[in-house]
């Protein structure tokens, strides 16, 4: 943007700091967002990005520090004051009521709250005029509940727009949309700069960083460890950057495939709520080979993942086991084929919070000898196992006894990593294993998978983050809308390549009719 | 058939708006809290000490409306117990409710027995008279039923309107709506959803206990300890029938005194000699159930309702 | 103002705080004694006394205790899986309704194998009652809160039927009650001559028995996991229904030894007034006892003592026995807070 000289500081964040316990998850962050600017906050997940915005917009008190918005000094803890200044904030989970409509969503808190109407035909007036400016395409009058995700995304930006904010602060817009509509979101962006707009654009992804900031700021443990103009930078630097140092990517070994431990064919299942079941699926899963899974989320992953971990039955196709399982498909069923699962969510799904890490570790087992015999409890049994896996697989914790929600996310991955792994599973179905880890964990569940296949199990890896996909994978098939790209063998298709199918293409002609 | 004969007086359609009156205040006061994301189950409690304060106000010499206001306060400082405690708290709404109702029924039972050591007849006040609307009193059938009730009823319907006003057509109706569905929504609004909860508990309190007051004072007239007698976990099953909206929910408490209306007078006919009276008894509590089965498939339950919203949780 | 949770509370929250909620139930106590022109001290030594002020006050606490520990055990066993039986009351007659059908000669059991059968038939009785409100919640999704509360209006017009129709004591001079159960039927007395009998024994088994099911059994595990995060114990292949199902049989069955130990041990018949509210009681014991089995016993004899002292007290001053149910209702609310507070700091923004 021309005339940076002149550039009015319209945003200053001064020595923010904040702790959680003994975790501080932002030291002493300052910088100036001026007008016109784009700027991107760069970091790893708990990096401290969305406290240090959730601080900027009132929903968190900072411990020390201060911010201002056109040179007044925002009073902390109130959204309130953050909205009334002109910070409009699109948080990661959508802040939209389901039942209620786009315009009523719009309006909600806009005027006072005893004032006796609505004045809804201005309001549609304006937002209509708003969606044409900024092309946010989007019918006011329908129910949120069944927009897609997109639609939903432009409604918190219309949002912002109506309540004339002048400062946008975007937390990790892109991780739910399809890269065409990625595209159409940055498009809306670069319209509003010229209108006088500022934004902050938080992301962990490089290449959209790049492609949209003006100017890049990394966090790194809660630290503003570097600020660059992103024409002065590139991909590696920042990567370096972001996690410190070089990280060396997770090594395979050539390694021949082994017979088909699962396949599926042609399988479909029902729907899960809004996002598709599986239509038509055909899969393979070989002995001694990663298979990767990319694609936008919601485009039937976990549909899949249900499928494997037992908690739902295809409604159409075959799925055939080997060695063959009988009696109904259950996760007791997948379990005992030798099915390891790591689940999609560890603090819904993976674990009991309030359980001890005894109890968390024998969830799967505990109706089976050593655990349990006719009915009761051997808890010397489950604790003898559990130190196996705090000790094998360097879970850091107080001791067997200590609820589980005391642990980091890392912490509780690996419990939940060796609770699968040490079975000897034959197939691994990891559902995005890393989610949220810093590098360390991140690394130690990588190599624990690759130990898995280097043994000859068969490992399924869904994830939503292409770069780990392609670094981890023997073969990668793409999801969209419930069906299944070919398999692409490693090294045969470049990330571009794969994401055009993340997009939807090349499904049009139906790969399984050619 | 008798049935269709007793369908056809206009005394049973007056019966079953009597009847639906204590209801449509409690429904309405209930779906107040539920829409806002808190189930109450104080209601029971609230119904009986605002049957008991009212009445009490009455008896100590106020006026009939200042009875009302007063069993409505009396609603509003058990509803400010319990959106304060399940509300900023976040304390489990079942187990607050409960607490609630059973330290109202009990209050109210004690200042009861305190104030009138010695009667053992319950004393009676004089209740709302029903008074005919002109013109609309004289239709048939649909005149003596709806135009010829005592205010309080009159009252209960226009409540109807106001509230199904208030929640879809001003900015405080989205605020609520809102609360029960998404909390973090108000929240980035930068509206308080400690403030709105609370405030739709306390005033759905009230609601309640005015509910609790149409029995003492212009039902029965006397105070018993044991009148409220389920209505307010009718009411409860009501706002499920009714799919959390006013209308539909008061349309269900209608149909609901219609069947409670029918029952008591079925028991006069040929019928009630061969069935036990306990049967007919049975029909309001059967009903809600089978409201509540019928209503299970396709409930819109407001996505939050009872999921406590603590501010900047991690 | 929110809310902070704390990992490690220090001794003065962990005790301090609910020694407080007693303090506090105590001064309201003491103002509702005020407010009935009493002296408050006298009252509250009045309750005291005629809780445990002499053999017999407390004979009368532990016969009293002995429905509410089955109540208590019963909503502790169902809370724990979340599982909300507000319906304990309704499980209750319909323990006492089978003890009295098959304690009044319709049985030709010897004395041994009588009671232990009536006592099973009992606890299939208020089983079967839960089971159908807890089939709509598996099946249908129905709220069993609603469903559980509305049973115990039916049940108990069902019992007034009975009283006035089937069940009718020929010799009742046309009173509501049923005929008394055979001398064989009845609970003994654990000590001759002391007005206890084998259902406060029986009660205190129950609730070891809970308790050990609780923490040694697969199925108190899976119940557990049930309550604490039903998606993980799903994920995880624990049959959720079937848990929940299984919960509900011992919940009610629970509940329903209450009836038949009112019924064999104290009354030897049924009336419509067996139970005043010992199944809503039970929420307050259990609530009190955190849903600890064991906890239940000592928070049952609390509560008893307090209605026990209530109803002495108000003999002797003019404050209504009423205030127990104030107490009670109060001792919960404000534990359940002090809990809370225990585990949380509030920050004021």
């Amino acid at each position: 943007m021309g005339g940076a000289k002149a550039a009015e500081v319209v945003l200053r964040l001064d020595g923010i700091t904040k702790r959680f316990g003994s975790l501080v998850a932002n030291d002493g962050i300052g910088f100036d967002l001026k007008k016109g600017e784009v700027i991107a906050l760069l970091g790893e997940n708990g990096a401290g990005k969305t406290t240090l915005m959730n601080i900027l917009f009132g929903h968190y008190m900072a411990d020390e520090g201060t911010v201002e918005v056109f040179g007044e000094r925002l009073p902390p803890g109130h959204p309130r004051a953050a909205l009334a200044a002109g910070v409009g904030m699109m948080h990661q989970h959508f802040t939209l009521a389901d039942n209620m409509t786009v315009l009523e969503n719009i309006l909600l808190g806009t005027g006072s709250l005893l004032s006796t109407g609505l004045n809804v035909r201005a309001a549609r007036e304006k937002v209509e005029k708003l969606s044409q400016d900024f092309g946010l395409s989007v019918d006011p009058g329908a129910k949120v509940g069944t927009l897609s995700v997109g639609e939903r995304q432009r409604v918190e930006i219309l949002k912002a727009l109506y309540r004339d904010a002048r400062i946008l602060i975007l937390d990790e817009p892109t991780a739910v949309l399809t890269p065409q509509e990625t595209a159409a979101l940055f498009e809306t962006l670069r319209r509003a700069v010229p209108l006088g707009l500022s934004i902050i654009f938080i992301s962990h992804k490089l290449n959209e960083v790049m492609s949209i900031s003006s100017r890049v700021l990394v966090l790194r443990h809660g630290r503003l460890v570097g600020e660059v103009a992103t024409a002065n930078t590139d991909r590696h630097k920042l990567a370096e950057m972001m996690v410190g140092a070089e990280i060396a990517p997770p090594r395979l070994a050539e390694r021949e495939p082994g017979e088909a431990l699962l396949t599926l064919a042609r399988v479909t299942t029902a729907p899960h709520g809004n996002a598709p079941g599986l239509a038509g699926v055909d899969l393979a899963l070989r002995a001694g080979q990663i298979t990767g899974l990319a694609g936008v989320s919601g485009n039937g992953q976990s549909a899949l993942a249900d499928l494997i971990g037992g908690l739902e039955v295809a409604t159409g196709g075959s799925i055939s086991l080997y060695p063959a399982v009988s009696g109904t498909w259950s996760p007791r069923a997948a379990l005992a084929a030798g099915i390891a699962r790591i689940p999609e969510d560890r603090h819904k799904t993976g674990t009991i919070a309030d359980f001890t890490l005894t109890e968390n570790a024998v969830l799967e087992t505990y109706d089976t000898p050593p655990y349990s015999r006719a009915g009761w409890m051997d808890w010397k049994a489950a604790e003898n196992f559990t130190k196996t896996v705090i000790e094998t697989y360097d879970v850091r914790c107080p001791g067997p006894a200590a609820r589980i929600r005391l642990l980091s996310g890392g912490n509780m991955q690996k419990l939940i990593l060796g609770r699968a792994l040490e079975k000897a599973p034959r197939i691994i179905l990891a559902n995005q294993p890393v989610r949220g880890l810093d590098i360390g964990a991140v690394t130690f569940v990588h190599n624990r998978l690759i130990a898995a296949r280097d043994t000859g199990a068969a490992v399924l890896l869904i994830s939503e983050d292409l770069d780990e996909v392609i670094a981890l994978s023997d073969v990668i098939h793409v999801i969209y809308e419930g069906r299944l790209s070919p398999s692409f063998p490693r090294g045969s298709k470049t990330s571009a390549e794969i994401g055009i199918w993340m997009a939807g293409q090349g499904f049009e002609g139906d790969a399984h009719a050619a | 058939m008798e049935i269709l004969d007793i369908l056809l007086t206009a005394s049973f359609w007056a019966a079953a708006v009597r009847i639906a009156s204590p209801l449509i205040f409690a429904t309405l006061g209930e779906l107040i809290c539920e829409r806002a994301g808190v189930l109450n189950l104080g209601i029971e409690g609230i119904m009986v000490i605002g049957a008991f304060a009212g009445w009490m106000a009455v008896y100590l010499g106020t006026g009939l409306w200042t009875g009302v206001a007063v069993a409505m306060l009396a609603g509003m400082l058990f509803g400010l117990l319990h959106a304060a405690l399940t509300v900023p708290f976040g304390l489990s709404q079942h187990v607050v409710g409960l607490g609630v109702t059973l330290l109202a029924t009990a209050t109210a039972s004690f200042a009861y027995r305190i104030s009138l050591p010695e009667v053992t007849s319950p004393p009676k006040i004089a209740p709302f008279q029903p008074f005919e609307i002109p013109l609309l009193s004289k239709l048939p059938i649909i005149g003596p039923a709806f135009f010829a009730q005592t205010a309080l009823t009159y009252l209960a319907f226009i409540l109807i309107a106001v509230v199904a006003f208030v929640l879809y057509r001003t900015p405080l109706g989205l605020a609520l709506r809102a609360a029960g569905e998404n909390p973090a929504a108000v929240e980035a609004q930068g509206l308080s959803v400690t403030a709105i909860r609370m405030g739709a508990v306390i005033v759905g309190s009230g609601l309640m206990a005015v509910g609790g007051a149409f029995l003492t004072m212009s039902a029965f007239s006397s105070f018993f300890f044991e009148m409220v007698n389920g209505r307010g976990w009718i009411c409860i099953a009501l706002v499920v029938f009714g799919a959390w909206r006013p209308g539909k929910a008061a349309l269900g408490a209608l149909l609901f005194a219609a069947f409670d209306a029918l029952q008591v007078r079925l028991q006069q006919t040929p019928m009630g000699a061969v069935v036990p009276y306990q049967v007919f008894l049975m029909v309001p509590y059967i009903m809600s159930i089978l409201a509540l089965v019928l209503m299970s498939r396709r409930a819109e339950v407001p996505a939050a309702l009872m999921i406590p919203f603590n501010k900047g949780e991690r | 103002m929110r809310l902070e949770p704390i990992s490690d509370p220090t001794a003065l929250r962990r005790f301090g705080l609910p020694a407080g909620a007693l303090v506090l139930t105590v001064l309201v106590a003491s103002c509702l004694a005020l407010l009935a022109g009493a002296n408050p001290f006298a009252t509250l030594g009045l309750i005291l006394k005629g809780a445990a002020g002499s053999k017999f006050a407390l004979l009368e606490t532990l016969n009293r205790a002995t429905p509410l520990i089955f109540t208590g055990l019963a909503v502790a066993v169902a809370f724990r899986a979340r599982l909300w039986n507000i319906g304990a009351e309704a499980q209750l007659y319909a323990g006492a309704i089978a003890t009295v059908l098959l304690g009044t000669g319709a049985l030709p059991l010897p004395p041994a194998l009588l009671l232990p059968a009536i006592a099973l038939a009992a606890m299939l009785a208020g089983a079967l009652i839960l089971l159908g409100p807890v089939l709509l919640k598996t099946r249908l999704g129905v709220d069993e809160v609603v469903t559980t509360l509305l049973f115990n209006f039916i049940m108990i017009l069902f019992v007034s039927y009975l009283l006035e129709g089937p069940m009718k004591d020929p010799m009742g001079m046309g009173w509501p009650k049923s005929a008394a159960l055979d001398k064989a039927a009845r609970l003994p007395r654990i000590v001759d001559g002391l007005r206890l009998h084998w259902g406060f024994a029986l009660a205190i088994l129950a609730a070891v028995s809970v308790w050990v099911i609780q923490t040694r059994t697969t199925l108190g595990y899976e119940i557990r996991a049930v309550g604490l995060n039903a998606e993980a114990a799903r994920f995880s292949g624990i049959p959720v229904g079937k848990v929940m199902v299984k919960t509900a049989l011992l919940s009610g069955g629970l509940a329903a030894l209450a009836g038949f130990s009112e019924v064999a041990g104290l009354k030897g018949n049924l009336t419509l007034d067996l139970s005043p509210g010992f199944g809503y009681t039970g929420i307050i014991v259990a609530m009190l006892a955190l849903l600890n089995p064991l906890g239940v016993v000592i928070s049952a004899l609390f509560v008893a003592g307090v209605f026990v002292g209530a109803d002495s007290m108000s003999r002797a001053a003019a404050v209504p026995t009423y205030i127990a149910d104030i107490l009670t209702a109060t001792a919960l609310l404000t534990m359940v807070l002090a809990l809370r507070l225990t585990h949380t700091r509030i920050r004021w923004s």
